[in-house]
């Protein structure tokens, strides 16, 4: 266990950015230490606690990886009924404790450097890549009142972030000293450039209509009694623009069917392939936790984000904007976004891995040039459309 | 606060790129470069500069970065071509004219600059947006470079294209 | 903080890159050390318009503004000099600066 702190280090500086930018404000976690507290807090002290738990062990410890554990297991059932198999089945009910005893096993099993790894490099990957991810899921708002940092800059903020996991993926494949790693890592490092365009232009036809980069904000835009608020709904050009983002998100998040970098028929494991014990469950950690977040982006920049037709407007009109309407919009927000996590799974299972030559044209000569006209479309509609219907752009 | 937060942010940059110019390893060079980008990122931050912080970590990590490491992959490097006493004379005969440009520039010029803690910075990319689009100050320059660009995509691709033997290994990008 | 820390900071990257770009034999040393200086310049042109208009407005924004031009500036750079030096390589078989020497004949 003696690598725990390299995370931890590096989760701190990379919160480091996130204690300014969004601590000033403070956070729920603040706001909870201050309420629960006996004796007042001096407010620096307040933000360095609040920036402390949200972007560091506690998000790691109390939300990414029991929704990871929960996640594994679902992969598993999904993609065993898909199959007509039952799925893990003999560890707790339905095999729900099947991640726990595969964490143990993880926690307890040797760690191992190759010979000719590449030490701190090899130690030092699979860490940024959590880091990256922690502050990743750092930045999704959960409910209107429940987020970590409600930074300004938010969905720009996780695309940035979301390439710091690139250069752990192609650190821990060079430092391996494994051809196999190798590979995987240029095909890493290959797909995410191509797929980080479309998805980046696909997600500006959202921001260019909620005019904000914040999460929170966009979401807080889409409320309404019906969904007809939802941008998905808004012009013709949100929804394919939405399916865009959607299969460059998988590109991005390497699952299948451009699982590409750990292709397991051709490069047995791809980069993670020399990683045992507690650091290739820190690959695995990332994976899912960058799952969530593409999807936690999905719901809320497309799908509404915690607003569902007549359930969330009516818990408002009873109780107020108070806990209980943060409750029920945790409730929505997290289904929405578990079914499009449910989605990629069903996806991973359904579909035959593509070869490299077809995920790079697909990038550049498909998904590039329409979401480049997704986002024309989007901008014209706000312009010339929108007027018409008197609605103000 | 921020004190310890520009120590840590300029010893993050400047170590990083100690460490980039005299490794003898040109790919751990490139990992700390990383750190230098991540540093001046977090500089920007101090400053303010949200919008430009993000945008470092997305161009430079996420583009050159990984840019300069795909043409580290595909170039053989020679690990020989470190000699430490070059570079420590290169970095000496650098370094001393410019501490002495930049004494002499400290102890004669009048900054018209603010003093102690400044005022809370306010959230600028959309203001960004304007200046570029709406106002005339830089809409030429924002148009020069968008033009920029593609002349540049289209050099690389020409570049690149040039006929040369395949790369043993099959096709690449 | 005032401006002279971080101009110094500027000072110390814009020196490491140039040394870079001087003492080490191999193009992609050059153009990291190029993406180093421009940093350098990048970082005093925020810091310039910071610490000249601390209240805000667009005179603060101007740095900025040009910091983005610089950065997209590096974009252009960095891609054609990889493609140069990808096909350098493929030409002559090295990354060193000084081999390929076709035009000395």
């Amino acid at each position: 266990m003696g690598l725990l702190p390299a995370p931890l280090l590096a989760a701190t500086l990379l919160g480091a950015p996130l204690l300014v930018a969004g601590g000033q404000q403070g956070n729920f976690v603040t706001d909870l230490v201050a309420k629960l507290s006996p004796v007042e807090i001096p407010w620096p002290l307040l933000v360095l606690i609040g920036a402390l738990l949200g972007s560091g062990f506690f998000l790691l410890l109390v939300f990414i990886t029991p929704y990871a554990m929960l996640a594994i297991w679902a992969e598993r059932k999904v993609g065993g009924h898909i199959q007509c198999r039952i799925g893990p089945k003999r560890v707790g009910p339905f095999g729900l404790l099947q991640s726990i005893a595969d964490a143990i096993k993880l926690l307890v099993k040797e760690d191992t450097i190759p010979a000719g790894a590449d030490k701190l490099l090899f130690v030092f990957a699979p860490a940024l890549v959590l880091a990256s991810a922690i502050a990743m899921f750092a930045a999704v708002p959960f409910a209107p009142d429940v987020w970590f940092t409600d930074l300004n800059l938010g969905v720009f903020f996780i695309v940035a972030i979301s390439s710091l996991t690139t250069i752990g993926v192609i650190m821990a494949g060079w430092s391996s000293a494994n051809k196999w790693s190798l590979y995987g890592a240029m095909r890493m490092a290959a797909s995410v450039i191509s797929y980080e365009v479309p998805l980046g232009i696909s997600l500006l036809v959202p921001v260019l209509v909620s005019g904000t980069f914040s999460l929170r904000e966009a979401a807080l835009a889409q409320e309404g009694w019906g969904g007809a608020a939802w941008y998905l709904f808004r012009d013709p050009f949100v929804l394919p623009a939405f399916l865009l983002f959607y299969t460059a998100s998988l590109a991005e998040t390497k699952r299948a069917p451009f699982d590409l970098p750990e292709a397991e028929s051709e490069l047995v494991a791809g980069f993670h392939t020399e990683y045992s014990g507690m650091r290739f469950s820190f690959f695995f950690l990332e994976e899912y936790a960058a799952m969530f977040v593409v999807s936690a982006i999905g719901a809320l920049y497309f799908l509404g984000g915690w607003a569902f037709p007549g359930l969330t407007p009516l818990v408002e009109h009873l109780f107020g904007r108070g806990w209980i309407f943060n409750a029920v919009a945790i409730g929505v927000f997290s289904a929405k976004a578990l079914f499009l996590v449910f989605v990629m799974m069903w996806l991973r299972w359904t579909l035959p891995r593509i070869r490299i030559d077809q995920v790079m044209t697909l990038g550049y000569k498909y998904l590039t040039p329409l979401s480049l006209a997704c986002l024309l479309g989007a901008a014209a509609w706000e312009l010339y459309v929108v007027p018409l219907f008197g609605g103000g752009g | 606060m921020e004190r310890i937060a520009f120590a840590l942010f300029a010893a993050i940059a400047v170590g990083g790129g100690l460490v980039a110019l005299f490794h003898r390893s040109i790919v751990h060079s490139a990992f700390a470069l990383m750190g230098t980008f991540l540093g001046i990122s977090g500089l920007f931050v101090l400053l303010g500069a949200d919008f430009l912080a993000v945008v470092q970590l997305l161009i430079y990590v996420g583009g050159i970065l990984v840019l300069i490491l795909f043409g580290l992959m595909l170039t053989k490097p020679d690990p020989s071509e470190r000699k430490l006493r070059r570079v420590l004379l290169v970095l000496a005969a650098v370094a001393v004219p410019a501490a002495i440009l930049v004494a002499r520039i400290a102890s004669a010029a009048r900054w018209a600059a603010a003093e102690g803690p400044l005022p809370d910075p306010k959230p600028a990319a959309r203001e960004i947006g304007f200046l570029f689009l709406l106002k005339d100050a830089y809409l030429i320059p924002f148009e020069l470079a968008a033009f920029l660009l593609t002349v540049a995509l289209v050099g690389a691709v020409f570049l690149a294209r040039q006929p040369h033997p395949p790369p043993p290994g099959g096709e690449d990008r | 903080m005032s401006l002279g820390a971080y101009l110094a900071v500027a000072t110390a990257l814009f020196v490491l890159g140039l040394a870079m770009m001087i003492a080490r034999r191999n193009l992609l040393y050059v153009l990291m050390g190029i993406e180093l200086i421009l940093n350098a310049a990048n970082l005093n042109f925020v810091a310039f318009a910071r610490y000249a208009a601390p209240a805000g407005g667009e005179a603060a924004l101007r740095g900025q503004v040009f910091a983005l031009i610089v950065i997209l500036l590096a974009v252009a750079e960095a891609a054609v000099a990889l493609a140069i030096v990808l096909h350098a390589y493929s030409l002559f078989d090295t990354v060193r600066p000084e081999e390929p020497d076709l035009l000395r004949e």
